[in-house]
């Protein structure tokens, strides 16, 4: 008989970035009982990395921009495979979650007459993001952290879940184990809200930390959900090359907003060379133009560095593979050049990007008020995820609700930059809503001590192999490398083929996956737990890569370089098939309304 | 560069423990905890490291370096002397979990022992409010904050008087500010940094200001302020002298 400790309430969030802290303050305030679990420390999670702002059309800077505006080009960035309810909904609710922030005490950067201040991002018609200086992400998790550890919710920090407990077809609550004694815990729960993040450690080169092992899409999937859109893994095109053991980690999109430019090791502004037709029309024809964009001028329109991330990411790929890089294997992001422009540059600099400039100092020796970055793309986010209700939230799963990364459907097959942070806000605070809803409707539900017991069993396994067993961090490595090289920015179906031989051949390893030591805050044991729930997404992501046979959003197949007009009618569904096989399949778009539709004509 | 490096990390848990060497490859601009990954992930699979975003923006990787206490993954090797083994411990401050890993949930409960945000009503009809970036910028300092813990880790109040259950440490004195400074907060946090939160165990050392990886003017624009507020309201001579009238 496993023991474990117990600890039962309405609604559980399993995450707490910004999507779950934000889903159990809304749960919390309908007076439900919310527990937060989460696998590091309150305020650590991957929200905090965020850097450049949070979308949201108050229109403080342009009076030109709206609801409309922004969902046009949500779903154009999203090469119109978003759910147009999703997109819609966020649209019109971020401006009232931002400035919701703010009466939490979030301190944004300001305009002039003191309102807000925003800034210019890849794929946004206007200046949209809410920012402070480089570091918004912090701000934003800080101020949910301050606020909510006084709403009512309870927090389990540094704990991990392991499954999800199911009553019927009905979800019942999650069992884990803490890491810093390794006791089982149970959750018992009305209704679960997953907030866990992306899946980015699925991939060598990421800007994401060790916790991104695709824990909710897995969770989700064994309970019965569906996964969708598994194919969009977003790189972005902007992270650092060297040092090696820095390479992958984020360099904000905000440099090209501030005014940085992409050159290759000509010297040249490759990225004029290659402007999507989709976004002609808005894209500067000069250097001079895009400056002036930069600068505010409104009949200037933007320079092509702030095309969408897919596209810039290949850009710079492709320039690499011509011989045109820099010496670590990159392109130059130069912010410095603005010297030309503006009298004390270094100071504004310094002063819009501080965490930038700290980051490139402190680990690359590089001062960049005086010289160019080297970067190259990383794979920073997840568009698919758990299919869920546009607008509830929750998954075909009875009270199982996804929110923030691990919730597929708002950015289709590409997302903007900015558009992240609004999600978590938009549909954290509707799941939380919607989930503290179906605990006051649904009484408790019934609890199988087998499938607690079995997912017990299963997670000690790796102490009865030993030390002599599998090496999980090896295993974790082979696995980056597989998914690097075989389903990364540019993939062909042989080579996807050969993925999927590697992710069964290390699902053969894992089963042997061997550690020592005990239970007690043990890294390698947490990481042989991780394995599981990496190659299950891994193997989602690289069956809807190959299924999807065109190029589009942050899919680029060699093999069918053009974008199909049939398959824009399509997603992409994942789910466990009768025997336990991955299935998957194409899913029709539901036909979007008139009035959307109307706006998007109005706004080509 | 040298291509090898050893490196003494402190290996046990509350009951004891002692160091333990290990000696690992290392190349060009590692920073310590890419060291102390690869020698998890050969060497000893099962031992306690947090850390989290690599980058010096969540505060995780908290450990005392050669003494000093530091984030792992903004030290970088080329500036440590790799003749020496290169010694690695937990924070002292707070009591071990295992190995590098500490307990730092007191952090936790006692910032929830500050009185939270409270606005002045909103400044324009919408609801929303207006505030210049100078005004601003005085807290956004404060609030660069990534909870790392060192300030607290090196503060002799908690180090080695162990004050924990008094005294709430620089991170905390920074929080304060950050909310008495706000130009929207209208609540009044001085009665307690007096009398619940004992600012005056502070004597302006400004060992956490040093150790800061953030760089915030801990003692002078948090501190020294907050300090000036409760000398003002209760220390005040001539304000004294008109109450004993």
């Amino acid at each position: 008989m496993t023991e474990y400790r117990s600890y039962p309430y309405d609604v559980l969030v399993i995450g707490a970035g910004g999507a779950g802290l934000r889903a159990a303050i809304e749960a919390a305030a309908t007076g439900v009982k919310v527990g937060v679990v989460c696998k590091s420390l309150l305020g650590k999670a991957h929200t905090v990395m965020a850097e450049g702002g949070v979308a949201a059309a108050l229109a403080n800077v342009d009076d030109r921009d709206n609801w409309r505006v922004h969902f046009a080009d949500t779903m154009r960035g999203g090469q119109y495979l978003n759910n147009w309810r999703m997109a819609e909904l966020h649209a019109k609710e971020a401006p009232d979650r931002v400035r919701e922030l703010e009466a939490w005490g979030a301190l944004f950067d300001r305009t002039k007459d003191g309102r807000i201040l925003q800034r210019n991002f890849g794929g946004h018609r206007y200046p949209r993001l809410a920012h402070v200086g480089d570091r918004t992400g912090l701000e934003m998790i800080r101020t949910l952290q301050d606020h909510g550890i006084h709403s009512g919710m309870e927090v389990h920090m540094e704990c991990t879940v392991l499954s999800l407990l199911l009553d019927g077809g009905r979800v019942a609550g999650a069992f884990g184990y803490d890491r810093e004694k390794g006791h089982f815990m149970m959750w018992p729960a009305k209704a679960v809200v997953l907030a866990t993040g992306g899946i980015g450690r699925a991939f060598k080169i990421t800007s994401n930390s060790w916790e991104y092992t695709g824990d909710g899409d897995a969770l989700a999937y064994r309970a019965g959900a569906e996964l969708l859109d598994m194919e969009f893994v977003q790189f972005h095109p902007t992270g650092m090359v060297w040092p090696i053991s820095v390479r992958g980690i984020l360099v904000t999109e905000g440099v090209r907003g501030e005014g940085g430019v992409l050159r290759n090791s000509d010297g040249k502004r490759f990225m004029f060379d290659d402007i999507p037709d989709l976004y002609k029309e808005q894209t500067a024809d000069t250097e001079d133009e895009g400056w002036r964009y930069t600068m505010g001028d409104k009949n200037a329109r933007r320079p092509p560095e702030l095309l969408t991330r897919d596209h810039v990411a290949r850009c710079i790929n492709r320039e690499v593979k011509a011989g045109r890089g820099t010496p670590h294997g990159g392109v130059f992001l130069d912010i410095a050049w603005i010297k030309k422009h503006i009298k004390n540059a270094p100071e504004h600099i310094k002063r819009k990007l501080p965490s930038m400039y700290h980051q490139f100092k402190e680990l690359a020796g590089i001062d960049i008020t005086k010289e160019a970055m080297e970067v190259g793309p990383t794979t920073h986010y997840m568009m698919g995820g758990i299919r869920v209700d546009g607008d509830s939230q929750m998954s075909t799963v009875p009270g199982l609700f996804a929110a923030g990364e691990v919730a597929a459907g708002l950015h289709g097959a590409n997302r903007l930059g900015g558009n992240s942070l609004s999600d978590l806000l938009v549909f954290g605070q509707r799941a939380g809503r919607f989930a503290a809803e179906f605990a006051k409707q649904n009484g408790a539900a019934a609890i199988d001590e087998a499938q607690a017991e079995a997912a017990a069993a299963a997670s000690l396994a790796p102490f009865e192999h030993g030390a002599a067993g599998e090496n999980p961090y090896q295993i974790q490595y082979d696995l980056q490398d597989s998914m690097q090289d075989l389903v990364g920015i540019v993939r062909m179906e042989d080579e996807m083929q050969r993925a999927l031989g590697a992710i069964d051949a290390l699902r053969t390893r894992a089963a042997r996956v061997g550690i020592g030591g005990n239970r007690q805050y043990n890294n390698g044991w947490h990481t042989a737990m991780d394995l599981d729930n990496m190659l299950l997404v891994s193997e989602a992501i690289t069956r809807a890569a190959l299924l999807r046979k065109e190029s589009r959003g942050a899919q680029f197949r060699e093999d069918y370089p053009g974008k199909d007009p049939e398959w824009g009618k399509y997603n992409i569904v994942a789910r466990r098939g009768a025997d336990g096989e991955m299935l998957v399949e194409k899913r029709a778009i539901q036909p979007m309304p008139g009035e959307l539709k109307a706006v998007i004509e109005e706004m080509k | 560069m040298a291509d090898r490096a050893m490196f003494r990390i402190w290996r046990g848990d509350a009951s004891g423990g002692k160091h333990q060497d290990y000696t690992t490859p290392v190349d060009e601009g590692m920073v310590v905890l890419d060291a102390v990954h690869r020698i998890q992930a050969r060497q000893a699979p099962d031992m306690a490291v947090r850390w989290n975003c690599k980058a010096g923006k969540c505060g995780s990787c908290s450990a005392e370096i050669n003494g000093v206490p530091k984030l792992m993954c903004m030290t970088r090797l080329s500036d440590l002397n790799l003749d020496m083994p290169v010694i690695l411990e937990p924070m002292h401050a707070f009591p071990s979990i295992r190995d590098l890993v500490t307990d730092v949930s007191w952090n936790f409960r006692v910032k929830k022992t500050i009185k939270k945000f409270r606005p002045r009503a909103p400044d324009a009809p919408d609801g929303t409010w207006r505030m210049q970036q100078a005004d601003v910028e005085r807290v956004q300092e404060f609030r660069k904050c990534i909870e790392c813990f060192l300030c607290q880790d090196v503060c002799h109040v908690l180090r080695e008087h162990h004050k924990h259950d008094e005294f709430i440490g620089p991170r905390f004195l920074v929080y304060a500010a950050a909310l008495e400074m706000h130009p929207l907060d209208v609540e009044d946090r001085v009665t307690d940094l007096k009398d619940k939160h004992s600012i005056g165990y502070c004597n302006i050392t400004t060992c956490c200001r040093q150790v800061c990886p953030e760089f915030i003017t801990i003692t002078e624009n948090a501190i020294i302020p907050l300090k000036e507020r409760v000398v003002d309201r209760y220390f005040d001579p001539l304000k004294q002298l008109l109450n004993i009238l």
